[in-house]
């Protein structure tokens, strides 16, 4: 028994990433798998991806505030006749009962003006604003520009 | 007895129908796949420290050429993690496909650095980034389309919107596929795999 406990407890220590993987919650919503890329210096813009499961009414993801970006914004990535262009969204619906992803190829996070730039390992806070629900702020991994979804999703 | 021969008759005039029919189905559906196969798409553009590659140079390899700005957050990074790991995953192969990154907002990204960018996907991936000719006239041979749209939100007042796929070139400089936005690097590698 001591020595399970002992070894939960060295796993937690050991498990650095795993700040990202926590499930965040504000009400019904649920919040998880937040991540982002690595960047090379602050020129260009990151990126942000999240998770929502809506386990009550109907809300909309309506903004986006970061200390690491003095711009964020809420995009789509649109392909339309085989051209993507990467509209703003005003907001992103979050459906009663539903799983709402920020992902590659859909809605995302752009963050413009970086305050510094982002480092594998690193993480940053990401406040999100519902219509609804208010506001939450949730921890950020940032993972190699190569990843394609976070750590703690496993196999990637 | 003449009935018999009628309906004999007939019944080799219907499979002759048939036949022509089939043949001339088949000749339908031949040349949609060659056009679309038969046309090699040419350019001659820089790398980041300005010497220039052109299509001829990659005879003999097959080339996987994506189209896309550094600037881009979302379309861009996910086709070269893509990429790369179609890379790594080719193993001893990997030398017989060249992948190659062309800009299509040359300028800008020259300024940011091009290598610094492919190289933290792959550094097997070239980076080519031309003058603004050079470029449409790469984006035209590959039947492809970018442009340019202000937006006083993004950096520098503009983005770029253009086609997002993945195009595989034969060894002989042959268009042979798009693989679309999105497609996951196991079905690039398979894929590969059945050609190499």
């Amino acid at each position: 028994m001591r020595n399970t406990l002992f070894s939960a407890a060295a796993l937690a220590l050991l498990a650095p990433a795993a700040f990202a993987c926590e499930a965040v919650t504000l009400g019904d919503l649920t919040i998880e798998h937040a991540w982002s890329r690595a960047t090379i210096g602050a020129t260009r813009p990151a990126v942000f991806y999240v998770e929502i499961r809506n386990g009550g009414a109907d809300d909309a993801l309506t903004g986006i505030a970061t200390p690491a970006a003095a711009m964020p914004m809420l995009h789509e990535t649109v392909v339309t006749d085989g051209v993507a262009s990467m509209p703003h969204a005003m907001s992103v619906p979050v459906p009663a009962g539903e799983i709402v992803k920020l992902a590659p190829g859909g809605y995302h996070g752009m963050l413009m003006q970086l305050t510094g730039a982002l480092n594998e390992g690193d993480s940053f806070p990401v406040t999100l604003t519902f219509e609804k629900a208010g506001e939450v702020t949730v921890d950020v991994e940032v993972v190699p520009m190569r990843a394609e979804g976070p750590s703690c999703e496993g196999g990637h | 007895m003449r009935l018999r021969t009628l309906r004999i008759f007939l019944w080799l005039a219907v499979a002759l129908a048939g036949l022509g029919a089939f043949f001339l189905y088949q000749r339908q559906a031949e040349p949609v796949t060659q056009i679309s196969q038969a046309f090699r798409p040419e350019f001659t553009l820089p790398d980041a420290q300005g010497q220039p590659h052109s299509s001829a140079d990659f005879r003999g390899k097959y080339q996987l050429i994506f189209f896309g700005f550094t600037n881009c957050p979302d379309v861009c990074p996910t086709t070269l993690s893509e990429v790369a790991q179609v890379m790594d995953d080719l193993g001893s192969d990997a030398d017989k496909v060249q992948p190659l990154f062309i800009s299509i907002d040359p300028e800008r990204d020259r300024k940011l650095g091009l290598d610094a960018f492919t190289e933290a996907f792959h550094p097997a991936i070239l980076g080519l980034a031309g003058d603004d000719a050079a470029t449409r006239a790469a984006a035209d041979s590959f039947r492809i389309f970018f442009e340019r749209e202000d937006d006083a939100a993004a950096p520098d007042g503009y983005t770029m919107s253009h086609s997002p796929g993945l195009y595989l070139i034969g060894p002989e400089g042959d268009w042979l596929r798009q693989y679309t936005y999105g497609t996951p690097a196991s079905e690039i590698l398979d894929d590969l795999n059945t050609r190499l």
